[in-house]
Order: structure tokens, then C-alpha cells, then sequence
């Protein structure tokens, strides 16, 4: 039975001498292919240094030039235990992203010390990093003990000072070895020059660590990728983070509310039926209702549900010079789903040198903090130290990820100061009054499609009849609702969540909003979706391109194509025809009032007497 | 079951679907080799068994025979979309390139010509970080710009699975499902999950391909080799790597991390 492979980052201060560490490593474990330490031998001897261990790993001339490794490189060999993974990890300061890539990877770290120097600044950041990054099995090793004579006195003082700081961390080293890397002195075998050490060489410490394991007991996140329609299925699919699923279990999705029944667990090329799926597979799910469930949902059980939140608090390492600062927005990536998240505070900079901590307006490169962050929507999220994988984030500016963070403390919206009260008048004493229920008609379409002509004509009807109606016009709200937005991908998607949660008001005070916006993506229409819930009805107002322009009412067309108007819908910026839409309207091929008529007619009927009738009905039935 | 293999295929449907969710013109490339045989096998397992984007081969027409048999025969029985983009003719390439590199830098070309003429932002590749020294260093999402160049100076931040998706206007990305499989690996997996195989790896008369490219490139090496069992069994013991009977990469201390830098997979 073959064990698993570990993964081990190796860190520490720049040129306490990592490198050097990995290339006996893998000599000493006989891991280098055939030639390697002749061609290491030639390499030193060309550049006139005595036999340099760490050429094996700087493999790259532009690191041999500069004595120094620049970037994470993973190197596999094996004990007589099992196979491992090296990744080495850059001190050099400003490679800290280098760093994080490869100790996040990690299920045990070496944190590599000097002897004659001791713990470092750059020891202490990595060892900070080690913590903030989820690693808790390390081990230091104490190198070059060869400089000091193999000293225990100068071995003990080193020693103590990194536990003490460990401990600050909430970590305990599984060892503390004094080796001389350069000499192989207690690597795999143990050295006569350190008789008054009794602990584990650094390959009996190896092969000591355990794998990093997530439990199946934890609760259930499984976050959705995406959604695939291969054939007449439609598959959730995903990667379940902790916890397990089986089929016929009851999945509520955060942080839309919507639940369903677990039908299958597809697998490709798989005999047998699968019946369940736990922690670390990558999996896809068919349900038996067809919800609304999209990339970033995250499924789980009723019992243990995920926080949504508006408000967190997260400590975080900043990777970029552009520094963090307060009221800056940007994006927060939770395993899959993405939020846009503005910097409220930054409650504290923490000194990795003596773990000490000032509040500050903004973090640097390199900088580690505690930030208080506000979001827009609800983000569905755990704190890290209870379920690590849903409970931490990448902070992403523009196309770059800038810094990770962990979440330490969530606002809970639910059970924030924000009590829904319960209305003394009943949705269906409303609908009863009106003779009609409240609804959003959401009509989607180009410019010139005629959606603010029929919004208009539809609001005129269902007064005349007695319906308490109302527009909500794209171009009227953003005079006052909406002033402040812009036309970027970022407002445009504010403008509509707004109008949308506008919308709902005004349909659970029981009448029938017309919202008219060109809204041309899909998933600020969903999204719309979600905040109307089943009141929310989609009309599509399609029109061609070409009828459009020829219209063009407000001489927004004639603009656009002058290039005087940027990103502008169907000419400099794509619209997304709905697929669903509960109806739509060719106002090519109808008449103005025949298009009325088949709004009316819809509008009625999903809405109008019969509807409350039917509901009714329906409710005896069961 | 190996819990070991099972947590790869894992980690590398997870990118592959990351891949096809967020970048929007996706291609891979299929060297017909054992690792990209491998990463098709799981394309199919990730989109469960239709493989929703084109497979590239960058054909120099200097490929083994068998290669081109195998490549037609699973074309068809896997039904994908393959598309043949010929590389240009080794005249054309960088003349200060050592000879046997120039060669091998056609490929090089072939994929800024298919990336310029169809417009890919996304090409997944089945490259190892085992395999070679510079291929240790890259990300699982690596960004090029235009002219395939890489800055392995600059690369993204990658942690707890967030890859860099979004990119300005003339970059693109590589991306690597494979990365963190060794060679073994690769062989347990096709075993365990009978991924078809070229027959050129399997020896015959004391020689088998461990690594296989352009017949005027690439060379077998010694083996008795010619069954899995036993090509696990020779990577086991072996101390010769991998890569030893592909000319280009020998052929000066830095000709592989050449090729690379310019674009090279």
C-alpha cells in the first residue's frame, strides 16, 4: 500500500540556508537523478565557489547569478517512508507572494534559522505566515551549527527564542534540530558532533508529520463552479470542502434560501452508483427541482448552515505596493463565489517582530492586519478557525490577486440589529383588497426596443382598471435612487440590485411595479431573480438590433456609433437575450397595441382575480 | 483504491473546471503523449464525457507513425474536436538557438500562430512540475503575453486554490491541470483507469520511449520494459530522468529554460 505524498515547505530568513538544506536532502535520500551532483560540481567549480549545495535547486541561470532562489520550486523524493514534495520557498522580502503561493500548499513546514543569527525579521514574518496560511505542523531546524561549534549553549538560546514566539501563535514546533546542512549532521543520519541532542534528525521528523486531513464529519459546503447541461441533466458541480452529501439528502443553497433533493451523484466511466461523496472530491449532483443555483451558491445541510454576513472581520497579508486603504472597494473570493467588499477599517497593523499591533488607515506590501470589511450582497461564509476552507478569501484589485485573508469574526445579518418586523396586514389580505397580487414585470431589452413605451401603456391599463401600479423607470431612477452610480459593469450591477430590492418593496406593499431596464446581463437579471423571488416575472421586449437603431428614440444610437458614448448596449457592450423569460414580446412583428394586449393578457393571468382564485383553490386542495 | 491518486484526479477536475468556467475561449493542447492521454481522460471525467472545447495538436510532421495512428484512432472513438495546427518550418526560427532547440522551437511558433489566428485566452497544457527544473516553477494559472512570453520573475500569487482568471486586453493563460503529478503518477493512473497508451513507451528490443517528441529530437532509452507494471516498476529504481532522451533540452546548461521564456510549454 503506498503511502500519500506530503507536501513540506521549507522557509526561514534569506540565506540561512534553505537551499542548501534541499539539495542534501535529496543527495541524501538518493533522489537526484544520475549526473546531478557531477553537473552541481561543474556549475560551483566554473563560478569558482567550493561544492554549493543549492545550485541543485536554482536551477534557472538568472537565481544562479544572484546566489539567491527566486521563486517557489516543488522537488519530489522519497524515505523509505513515503514520497515528498519540497516546495522551496523564497526569503527574499518583496518574493513574499512566492512565499505564500508555496507554504499555502503545505502540510507541514521547516522554518530554517541561522545558528550564529538567529531568528530574524523575515524568520518571524514566515512563521506569522504559517499560521495565517492554516499550516500547523512545523518544525525548525537550527542550521550551520557548524559555525558555532555545534555549541548547545548558542543551540538553547535560539531555540527558546523561536518557541517563545511560536507560542505567541498558538503553535508548538514538533522539533527543534540543530543541523549543519552543508555537512549533513543529523539530516539522515545523526551527528556525533551533537551527542547532547536527543531529538529526531529531519528525516525522522519528516516522516513524523501526518497529511493534512478535512474531516467528513465537519458540516457540509459544497460552493458551486458551475453548472453543465451535457444532455437532458442539468449537473450541479463542484468540489465539496468539508463534509459529506448523499443522495436524497434535503440541500439548501446559500445565500439564496432556494433548497432541493439530492437525485444522483453523476460520475463519468463509473460502474457503480454513487450514493455519496465527501470532503476533497470534485463531484457534479442532478436535484429534483429545477432551482435557481448558480456559481458561488453554496450547498449545505438545514442544521448547519453557513453565516451570511454584510460585515466581517478578517486578518490578512497584502502582496502588492498599491497599498490596502480604508473606504477602497474590492473583490472578495470565497472558495467560488465573488462579492465586492469595502475597506471600513483597518482596526489593526500588526508587528510580526514583537506581535505588538497600531490601527492604521491603510496596509502595506507585506504588511500583515486586522480589517473590518463591509460587502453589498450577502456573502455565505464560516469563521477560518471553524471550517478553514469556506472561512478564508483572496482580495482581488482590478485582474490581480492582492492579498488572502481569513475571516476571525462575522456581523451576522440575521441576528444583527436589523429584527424583520412582521407586518400586522398579510400579503394575501393586500392581494385581497387590490383584487390582484403585487408582482414585479421586469421588461429587459435593447434601447428602443419599447420597453418605456409599453411600461407606460401597461401602467395607464392597470390603473384604469383599478390596480395599484407603478413604473420604475431605468432612466428616471437614476435621477434620484440611483444618482451617484456611473455606467460601470460595477454600478450598472448596483443600479439593478437596487431597482430590484426597490421593486420588491413596492410588490409586498401589494401592487404591480413595472421596472423597465435594458439590464442586458444575465446575471444581474438573476440576481434580480433572486431578490423578487416568485414574484418576480421576466419579460423580454426583443427586438432586432438594426429595427433599434432605426428608431432610436432618445439618439442614444447615432451617439454611440459616433463613439461619443462608450459601452454602449448592442453596439460597444453585449446583451445577454434571457433564455427563461416568462414571456416574450417581438415588437418587430406586433403592433403596439397588440403588444399591450399580450402583456395585459399575461399580467392578468399571473396576477389578476383568476390567479388569487387558483391559489386559493389550490390551498384547500392540499 | 490509492487515496493519493484520487486526491490528484480531484484537484485537477477542480482546476479544469475552474478553467472552463472563467476564461471564455478555452483550448488544450494534446501532444498525444501519456500525460495529455491522461488529461483528456479527465477533461471527460470533469464534463462527464463530453469534452466541451477544441483539442490542438501542434503537428510538426515529424511525429512516430504510431503517433498519428493513435492520435486518429481515439479521435474518433472519444469524439473530440481536434484541430491540426501546422508549425512553421525550422528556417524560420530563432538562428542563435543551439540546432536540435530550433527544432523544438517550432512547436513554439505553431502556438503563437493558432493563439493569433483563433483568438484562445485559455490553453491547457499537461505539463509536470517533476519533469524539468524551469516547468517546477510555474503556476497552475500562467499568464502570457502575446508573444507567449513568460516572466517567471513576476508570477501571480496562487493560494488555497484562487487562480489568477482575469487578465487585460493580449494576455493569455496557461493552464496546468497536471502540475503537481509525478511521472509515476501519471503511469498508476493510466493503469488503474486503462487510459489507452502509445505502444511506443512499451520496450521492444531492449529500447522503449520514456518522454516522446519529434522522431528528429527525440530518442528511446535503454528498458525491458513493455508492460505497465513494469515501466512502474523501472521508475521506481531509476535514476536516469525522464527527460534524457529529448535532444533539445541537453543540448546546453540553459537551452530548455530558452525555450521556455520565449513561449516554449
Amino acid at each position: 500500500m503506498p503511502h500519500s505524498q506530503l507536501r513540506i515547505v521549507i522557509v526561514g530568513h534569506v540565506d540561512h540556508g534553505k537551499s542548501t538544506l534541499i539539495g542534501r536532502l535529496l543527495n541524501d535520500t538518493g533522489s537526484l537523478p544520475d549526473g546531478k551532483v557531477e553537473q552541481v560540481r561543474e556549475m560551483s567549480r566554473k563560478r569558482g565557489m567550493p561544492f554549493e549545495w543549492a545550485f541543485v535547486m536554482d536551477a534557472l541561470q538568472a537565481e544562479r547569478d544572484q546566489g539567491i532562489t527566486i521563486d517557489t520550486t516543488q522537488i519530489h523524493f522519497k524515505t523509505k517512508q513515503r514520497p515528498y514534495v519540497i516546495i522551496d520557498a523564497p526569503g527574499h522580502t518583496e518574493f513574499l507572494k512566492n512565499m505564500v503561493t508555496g507554504a499555502s500548499q503545505a502540510d507541514a513546514a521547516l522554518l530554517v534559522i541561522d545558528a550564529d543569527e538567529g531568528a530574524l525579521e523575515q524568520s518571524r514574518r514566515h512563521a506569522f505566515l504559517l499560521h495565517l496560511l492554516g499550516v500547523r505542523q512545523v518544525a525548525v531546524v537550527v542550521n550551520k551549527m557548524d559555525k558555532v561549534e555545534f555549541s548547545s549553549r548558542r543551540y538553547e538560546v535560539v531555540a527558546q527564542e523561536i518557541k517563545d514566539y511560536l507560542a505567541e501563535l498558538g503553535l508548538q514546533p514538533k522539533a527543534v534540530i540543530p543541523v549543519s546542512a552543508r555537512n549533513g549532521d543529523n539530516i539522515v543520519t545523526r551527528s556525533e558532533q551533537s551527542d547532547w541532542y536527543l531529538g529526531p534528525t529531519v528525516i525522522e521528523q519528516l516522516d513524523a508529520f501526518r497529511p493534512q486531513q478535512t474531516s467528513p464529519d465537519q458540516p457540509l459546503r459544497f460552493p458551486l463552479q458551475d453548472v453543465y447541461k451535457p444532455d437532458d441533466r442539468r449537473i450541479l458541480a463542484g468540489r465539496i470542502e468539508s463534509g459529506r452529501l448523499r443522495v436524497g439528502d434535503t440541500l439548501h443553497f446559500s445565500p439564496t434560501g432556494a433548497s432541493a433533493k439530492v437525485v444522483s451523484i453523476e460520475a463519468w466511466n463509473h460502474p457503480e452508483t454513487v450514493l455519496s461523496a465527501q470532503a476533497g472530491q470534485s463531484i457534479g449532483i442532478t436535484l429534483d427541482k429545477r432551482i435557481f443555483a448558480e456559481r458561488g451558491h453554496i450547498a449545505h445541510h438545514q442544521a448547519d448552515a453557513p453565516t451570511l454576513a454584510h460585515r466581517l472581520s478578517v486578518r490578512l497579508f497584502w502582496l502588492v505596493s498599491d497599498p490596502l486603504v480604508v473606504g477602497k472597494t474590492y473583490t472578495l473570493k470565497i472558495a467560488t463565489a465573488e462579492h465586492r467588499v469595502t475597506v471600513e477599517q483597518v482596526t489593526a497593523v500588526i508587528n510580526v517582530e514583537d506581535l505588538s499591533s497600531t490601527p492604521g488607515k491603510a496596509v502595506r506590501r507585506n504588511e500583515v492586519a486586522e480589517v473590518v470589511l463591509r460587502s453589498r450582497s450577502p456573502i455565505a461564509l464560516d469563521l477560518a478557525s471553524d471550517l478553514p476552507r469556506t472561512g478564508r478569501g483572496a482580495l482581488i484589485d482590478g485582474n490581480d490577486v492582492v492579498g488572502g485573508c481569513l475571516v476571525v469574526e462575522i456581523e451576522d445579518s440575521a441576528a444583527a440589529n436589523i429584527t424583520e418586523v412582521s407586518h400586522a396586514v398579510s400579503l394575501e389580505e393586500r392581494s385581497q383588497a387590490n383584487g390582484h397580487k403585487g408582482g414585479i414585470v421586469w421588461l429587459t431589452g435593447l434601447s428602443g426596443a419599447g420597453k418605456s413605451t409599453l411600461a407606460m401603456a401597461l401602467e395607464r391599463a392597470l390603473f384604469d382598471r383599478g390596480w395599484q401600479t407603478f413604473v420604475l423607470d431605468g432612466d428616471n431612477v437614476r435621477n434620484g435612487l440611483n444618482a451617484g452610480l456611473g455606467f460601470s459593469a460595477d454600478d450598472r450591477a448596483e443600479n439593478i440590485r437596487r431597482v430590484a430590492e426597490t421593486a420588491k418593496l413596492f410588490a409586498d406593499a401589494g401592487m404591480v411595479v413595472i421596472a423597465s431596464l435594458i439590464s442586458p446581463l444575465k446575471s444581474d437579471r438573476a440576481r434580480a431573480r433572486v431578490i423578487g423571488g416568485e414574484r418576480f416575472h421576466e419579460v423580454y421586449v426583443a427586438a432586432d438590433l438594426a429595427t433599434c437603431e432605426e428608431r432610436d428614440p432618445k439618439g442614444l444610437y447615432k451617439k454611440a456609433r459616433a463613439g461619443e458614448i462608450a459601452e454602449f448596449t448592442g453596439i460597444s457592450a453585449p446583451y445577454e437575450a434571457p433564455d427563461q423569460a416568462e414571456l416574450v414580446i417581438d415588437t418587430d412583428a406586433l403592433s403596439r397595441s397588440e403588444a399591450l394586449a399580450q402583456l395585459l393578457d399575461y399580467v392578468d393571468e399571473t396576477l389578476g382575480k383568476n390567479s388569487l382564485k387558483s391559489e386559493k383553490e389550490l390551498t384547500y386542495v392540499i | 483504491m490509492s487515496a493519493d491518486l484520487d486526491q490528484l484526479e480531484n484537484q485537477s477536475i477542480y482546476i479544469l473546471r475552474e478553467a472552463y468556467n472563467r476564461i471564455d475561449k478555452l483550448a488544450m493542447l494534446w501532444s498525444i503523449g501519456k500525460d495529455s492521454n491522461a488529461l483528456l481522460w479527465l477533461c471527460r471525467k470533469a464534463f462527464f464525457g463530453r469534452i466541451p472545447f477544441p483539442v490542438v495538436q501542434l503537428d510538426t510532421a515529424m511525429e512516430l507513425p504510431e503517433v498519428y495512428e493513435f492520435r486518429d484512432r481515439i479521435t474518433k472513438e472519444w469524439d473530440l474536436d481536434l484541430k491540426v495546427e501546422q508549425c512553421p518550418p525550422e528556417e524560420e526560427m530563432d538562428q542563435t538557438l543551439p540546432p536540435l532547440t530550433r527544432a523544438a522551437a517550432r512547436k513554439t511558433e505553431g502556438l503563437k500562430n493558432l493563439l493569433r489566428d483563433h483568438a484562445y485566452q485559455g490553453v491547457m497544457v499537461g505539463i509536470r512540475r517533476d519533469e524539468q527544473a524551469t516547468r517546477a516553477k510555474e503556476r497552475v494559472f500562467s499568464p502570457r503575453s502575446l508573444e507567449g512570453d513568460w516572466d517567471v520573475k513576476d508570477q501571480p500569487a496562487e493560494f488555497w486554490d484562487h487562480y489568477k482568471t482575469r487578465f487585460p486586453e493580449g494576455v493569455h493563460v496557461r493552464i496546468h491541470p497536471l502540475l503537481a503529478w509525478t511521472e509515476l503518477d501519471i503511469w498508476r493512473y493510466s493503469q488503474r483507469e486503462g487510459i489507452p497508451i502509445v505502444p511506443l513507451y512499451f520496450a521492444k528490443d531492449g529500447k522503449r520511449y520514456r518522454s516522446l517528441g519529434e522522431k528528429n529530437i527525440t530518442f528511446p532509452v535503454d528498458s525491458t520494459a513493455s508492460t505497465i507494471d513494469e515501466i512502474i516498476a523501472e521508475l521506481q529504481v531509476t535514476r536516469i530522468p525522464e527527460r534524457a532522451g529529448r535532444a533539445m533540452d541537453n543540448e546546453s546548461e540553459d537551452s530548455f529554460e530558452r525555450l521556455r521564456s520565449v513561449g516554449y510549454m
